[in-house]
């Protein structure tokens, strides 16, 4: 018998309560690396508080997260370097333009000077957005925001993408950009974790769904992308339909 | 794996310079706030040469308070704004970092408007304010409001209702400075020597900038 290789994150217990009503109630959650999760649920089901947990930007109430044996928010700088996040907000500054908002977070991790600029121009070239490398973040449209966002998470390369709604306000081109990211990030080994309402796209890219449900893990299935199961089925048997708020 | 501190800090600042340089969004609402704060005194006080002297630290080191709190709000809401702030806090870099740069920003933003006001109170007050010892307890002064001002918006920034408790905040908690700065001051203009003020005013802003370095990290923690 092989042994089974440590999971890369490992969720125990874990409860998030912001104010009265606890969002996640030990919810346990493991994802080994290589792994392409979507994570699935209705508006308000906790869905952002768990990337925000996963990548200590919020503090748990109780339970337990670990990222590469890493102790979570404790021992978070240890994996901060390897975490790349898109959240709803865009993360950047409207005042600087694509280039320099990339510049100034290629420098925040590190990145050589001498790489820095190549890295930049091929990662604004991969999400569509060269033409304006130049141009004020704050000149954007909603879905040329997105792709910057995006070029941002990825830029310095990290080893866990928490990608939390990373499709919306996309057109057509930039989601079937998007795909093609996610999908070449995946087959480099590295480990996803995507929030999305659009379950048909999910089926067709990730590994493995999970649903919450009630704070905690309602489904949780591999996915055979060859023969992916009608995640839309599953997901209206699972939650129901019923309005998480 | 953690980006050094040095690194960090100059990048920070230079991003807020550049962004700073475009918009001229902070710099630029501060002056003409403290340009309208000195006219609105010099019309509301009418004052013979010794009154003047006495009242043109105070009403210099007022207008700087409330033109550093409207900065310091500003300069923290655009880091909550797009969530500059988490891009940081997500970044592996030391949190004491983000502290520095912000806090360096803001000292050279409101030492611009120090800067402006004093030829102007000069001219306006008829007095010479443009002598070593009070721009040594300008910088000092302003240094001063940065630091502590950085730790209290960053901590303000969290609640809902920032920009009013910001100087709720932070008025009491300068106290000590002002009460320096305005010594400081007032000695250098009777003509007599500051220099022993202005060490205790170096003295007030080291402890700021401790409580600032100590405190940032579990300010800004959520
Ligand atoms: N900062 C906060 N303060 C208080 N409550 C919060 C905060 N952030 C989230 N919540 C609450 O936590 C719950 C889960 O929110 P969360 O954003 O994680 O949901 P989600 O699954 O991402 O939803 P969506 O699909 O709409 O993005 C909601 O009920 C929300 O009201
Ligand atoms: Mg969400």
């Amino acid at each position: 018998m092989t042994e089974q290789p440590r999971p890369l994150i490992e969720i125990t217990d874990l409860v998030k309560q912001y104010d009265v009503l606890p969002v996640l109630r030990k919810l346990n959650l493991t994802v080994h690396r290589g792994e392409f999760v979507a994570l699935l649920g209705p508006n308000g089901s906790g869905k952002s508080t768990l990337l925000r947990l996963l990548c200590a930007l919020t503090r748990p109430t109780s339970g337990e997260i670990r990222i590469g044996g890493w102790s979570l928010p404790k021992e978070i700088n240890a994996v901060r370097a390897q975490i790349g996040l898109v959240s709803h907000k865009p993360l950047f500054y409207e005042n600087l333009t694509a280039t320099e908002n990339l510049t100034f977070f290629g420098r925040l991790y590190n990145i050589p000077a001498t790489e820095l600029p190549d890295r930049i121009r091929q990662m604004l070239d991969e999400v569509g957005l060269i033409k304006r490398a130049h141009d004020l973040a704050r000149t954007f449209s909603r879905g040329m925001q997105q792709r910057l966002s995006i070029a941002r998470a990825l830029l310095h390369q990290p080893d866990v993408l928490l990608f939390d709604e990373p499709y919306t306000g996309l057109d057509q081109l930039a989601g079937g950009i998007l795909d093609d990211l996610l999908r070449k990030a995946h087959q480099s080994g590295r480990t996803i974790i995507m929030t999305t309402h659009q379950l048909e796209r999910a089926e067709a890219l990730v590994s493995r769904a999970v649903i919450i449900k009630k704070g905690v893990i309602g489904y949780d299935e591999p996915i055979n992308p060859a023969n992916p199961p009608n995640l839309v089925k599953i997901y209206t048997e699972v939650t129901g339909m019923v309005n998480a708020l | 794996m953690t980006t050094p501190l040095w690194r960090t800090v100059f990048s920070i600042i230079r991003k807020d310079l550049r962004a700073e340089l475009r918009s001229r969004e902070l710099v630029s609402t501060m002056v003409l706030f403290a340009l309208l704060s000195v006219l609105v005194f010099s019309f509301a006080l009418e004052l013979d040469r010794t009154a003047r002297q006495e009242v043109v630290n105070g009403i210099l080191w007022v207008t700087l308070v409330f033109a550093s709190i409207l900065g310091l709000n500003r300069s923290l809401a655009t880091e909550r704004e797009l969530g500059g702030m988490d891009a940081m806090m997500i970044s592996p870099i030391p949190r004491m970092a983000i502290y520095l740069g912000k806090m360096v920003g803001n000292f050279l933003f409101v030492l611009v408007v120090g800067l402006v006001l004093l030829p102007i109170m000069t001219i306006l007050y008829n007095m010479v304010l443009i002598q070593i010892p009070l721009i040594a307890t300008l910088i000092l002064g302003v240094f001063g409001l940065a630091s502590i001002g950085t730790l209290l918006a960053a901590m303000t920034a969290q609640t809902r209702s920032r920009e009013t408790l910001l100087p709720i905040a932070m008025l009491p908690v300068i106290i000590p400075l002002l009460l320096v700065v305005i010594a400081a001051a007032s000695t250098v203009l009777k003509g007599d020597d500051a220099w022993n003020w202005i060490a205790v005013l170096g003295l007030v802003d080291a402890i700021y900038a401790a409580l600032g370095l100590l405190l940032f990290e579990y300010v800004i923690e959520d």
